[in-house]
């Protein structure tokens, strides 16, 4: 009984020893601070407690402004901007990832505390603002029935659309406020379990090719290798015959591409694997090199190994690189895209992050857009907060930032999933 | 005729419901040992699926098994010889089960090796339990 008893004492301990605080490291930029992984008998789990917005708005950096364009929307993720200025959102909830553990029973019901109730749209929203007020008076519906759409993205006069388990076109001609038919299939999508269902995309800058970010099937394996098979991967897609290449590999979940628009080169954010700790593994933004494999689930930030995976593979974690910019652990960065002169001086050259904020972290971080400046085609300094007041000190949480598009025109379009809005930020005309 | 009073011991006063979950206990952590060995052995994911499953399962019945248990160490009619040795060996199962349990709630290769070795001491320990429960003391070598 003596020896029960001690093993009982031990685990109780290190049941306390993860609720201690933690400092938080400095986990921005291209050397973050990685601690040792640790991890209690339970995760650390603080859930947004949602509230209406009210009279209130999110805050956004001196001489500039934001307004709501549209409420109301199923779950909006992430949006477009077509050449006549109007956007399309895209909304919807996917995922078929059935409970494997009890555990799962239990960590879904808490996490969908957090986030919107309402049913999934499956959908396309048109905004259009035809007399350049700022008011977007024409809401209205593009193209229903999809299965949980994401990604969007414009090719000459096709539109592309990633739903969660194809990828499918639309004929498109400017000023059009509704489909003309239903969609052409350009290539299936691997969709079984989708455990990360998003699916991003973007298209290459010559048009020739499409990118779609393919999400892993778990966490860290804990569904199985075979589960794994063409998952936590960028595909490219040849536009005109949906033939498909594995572009890059280990990338755990790539939740939003794009391309620079000097050096056309291709890059993504990226959710990290959680539960070995508040301060692991960071989430990244990271060019993406073709043929390259960033880690998952091998390794994390380069070659750190994960002991949680087996079996392992030395060889794997050998080949894996090293993220070009850390965004901080469990910020959930669900939208990127990247900016242009008539956002402002201090924020033209760069790009703007969209945080969907914490579960597994005590302190609960993300939850705001930030804008990591660039020069020279790379990501150079701090990030700057850009749009923040999505969530109180108390928890109270109004709304969770996902996509993040900037409109040519000298606009910055948020998606926010939990108030099911989409919100525009501008600079007023004064700091131009 | 009036029957001659005898002591009676623990084993003969408990409940049938009592007895068929304690019993069950035993198949059910112990499955989670075997099932813990063969992820352990083979890195198939779903061993270790099964042996979260079965855990939860025999905390369901331990569970239960303690509530009658201190229901009856409660009530004097039924306190015999053997009650509190057997309930104390329960609580401190389930008390490791469900430490058992957290540990299985780790994703992939996280929860082992502790998770074996805690599914090893729960086995043994709803072994003992289901053993004090229905034993019956011997006196003088006469069974009564």
């Amino acid at each position: 009984m003596k020896l029960t008893h001690f093993l009982a004492t031990l685990a109780l301990a290190g049941l306390l020893g993860a609720c201690s605080e933690d400092p938080t490291p400095i986990q921005y930029g291209a050397t973050p601070e990685l601690p040792e992984p640790k991890r209690g008998l339970l995760p650390d789990m603080v859930i947004a407690n949602p509230a209406e917005w009210g009279e209130q708005l999110p805050i956004v950096p001196e001489g500039y402004s934001i307004s709501a364009i549209a409420t109301g929307l199923k779950i909006p993720r992430q949006t477009l901007i077509l050449p006549n200025g109007d956007i399309l959102v895209a909304e919807g909830r996917g995922g078929n990832a059935s409970s494997l553990k009890p555990k799962d029973v239990i960590a879904s019901y808490i996490k969908a505390k957090g986030t919107s109730s309402v049913a999934s749209g499956n959908r396309l929203t048109l905004l259009r603002d035809a007399d350049g007020d700022g008011t977007y008076e024409l809401n209205t519906v593009f193209a229903d029935n999809l299965n949980a759409p994401y990604g969007l993205a414009l090719i000459g006069d096709k539109l592309y659309v990633a739903n969660q388990d194809a990828l499918v076109r639309f004929d498109y001609r400017q000023g059009q406020t509704q489909v003309s038919g239903p969609p052409q299939l350009v290539t299936p999508l691997p969709s079984a379990i989708n455990h990360h269902w998003t699916k991003a995309l973007t298209a290459s800058a010559d048009g020739r090719y499409l990118y779609v970010g393919i999400g892993s099937n778990s966490n860290i394996t804990e569904r199985g290798m075979t589960a794994e098979v063409d998952r936590a991967v960028v595909w490219r897609i040849n536009a005109s015959t949906g033939e498909h290449k594995t572009f890059a590999s280990g990338l755990r979940n790539p939740t939003a591409l794009a391309i620079h628009p000097d050096t056309t080169a291709l890059w993504a954010v990226v959710n990290e694997r959680d539960e070995i700790g508040p301060n692991l593994v960071p989430d990244y933004l990271t060019s993406v090199r073709e043929g390259g494999f960033y880690g998952w689930p091998y390794s994390y930030w380069g070659q750190h190994v994960d002991d949680r995976v087996r079996p392992q593979n030395p060889e794997k974690v050998a080949s894996a690189i090293t993220p070009d910019y850390s965004l901080g652990s469990h910020v959930a960065a669900l939208g990127v895209d990247f900016s242009t002169p008539a956002m402002g001086a201090q924020f033209a050259n760069g790009a703007f992050v969209g945080e969907h904020g914490s579960w597994n972290r005590k302190e609960p971080v993300g939850y705001k857009v930030i804008f990591v400046p660039f020069s020279d085609g790379r990501p150079s300094g701090q990030p700057v907060e850009f749009v923040t007041g999505f969530r109180d000190d108390d928890g109270t949480t109004r709304g969770r930032p996902v996509g993040v598009t900037v409109d040519p025109r000298g606009a910055l379009i948020v998606a926010d999933d939990l108030s099911n809005t989409v919100w525009r930020i501008t600079p007023d005309r004064s700091t131009q | 005729m009036v029957p001659p009073v005898i002591e009676k011991h623990y084993s003969q006063l408990i409940h049938p419901l009592h007895a068929v979950l304690l019993a069950g206990t035993l198949p059910l952590f112990f499955g989670a040992l075997l099932s813990d060995m063969a992820y352990a052995s083979s890195y198939e994911i779903q061993w270790n699926n099964f042996a979260s499953w079965l855990i939860a399962g025999g905390l369901m019945f331990a569970g239960i098994a303690l509530v009658f248990a201190i229901v009856d160490l409660c009530c004097s009619r039924r306190r015999a010889p053997g009650l509190a040795l057997y309930s104390f060996i329960l609580l401190i199962l389930w008390i490791i089960a469900f430490l058992n349990a957290l540990m299985h709630a780790r994703d992939a290769w996280a929860s082992m090796p502790t998770g074996l070795a805690l599914s090893a001491i729960v086995a043994v320990l709803a072994a003992a339990a289901t053993w004090f429960g229905f034993c019956t003391p011997r006196h003088g070598g006469v069974k009564k």
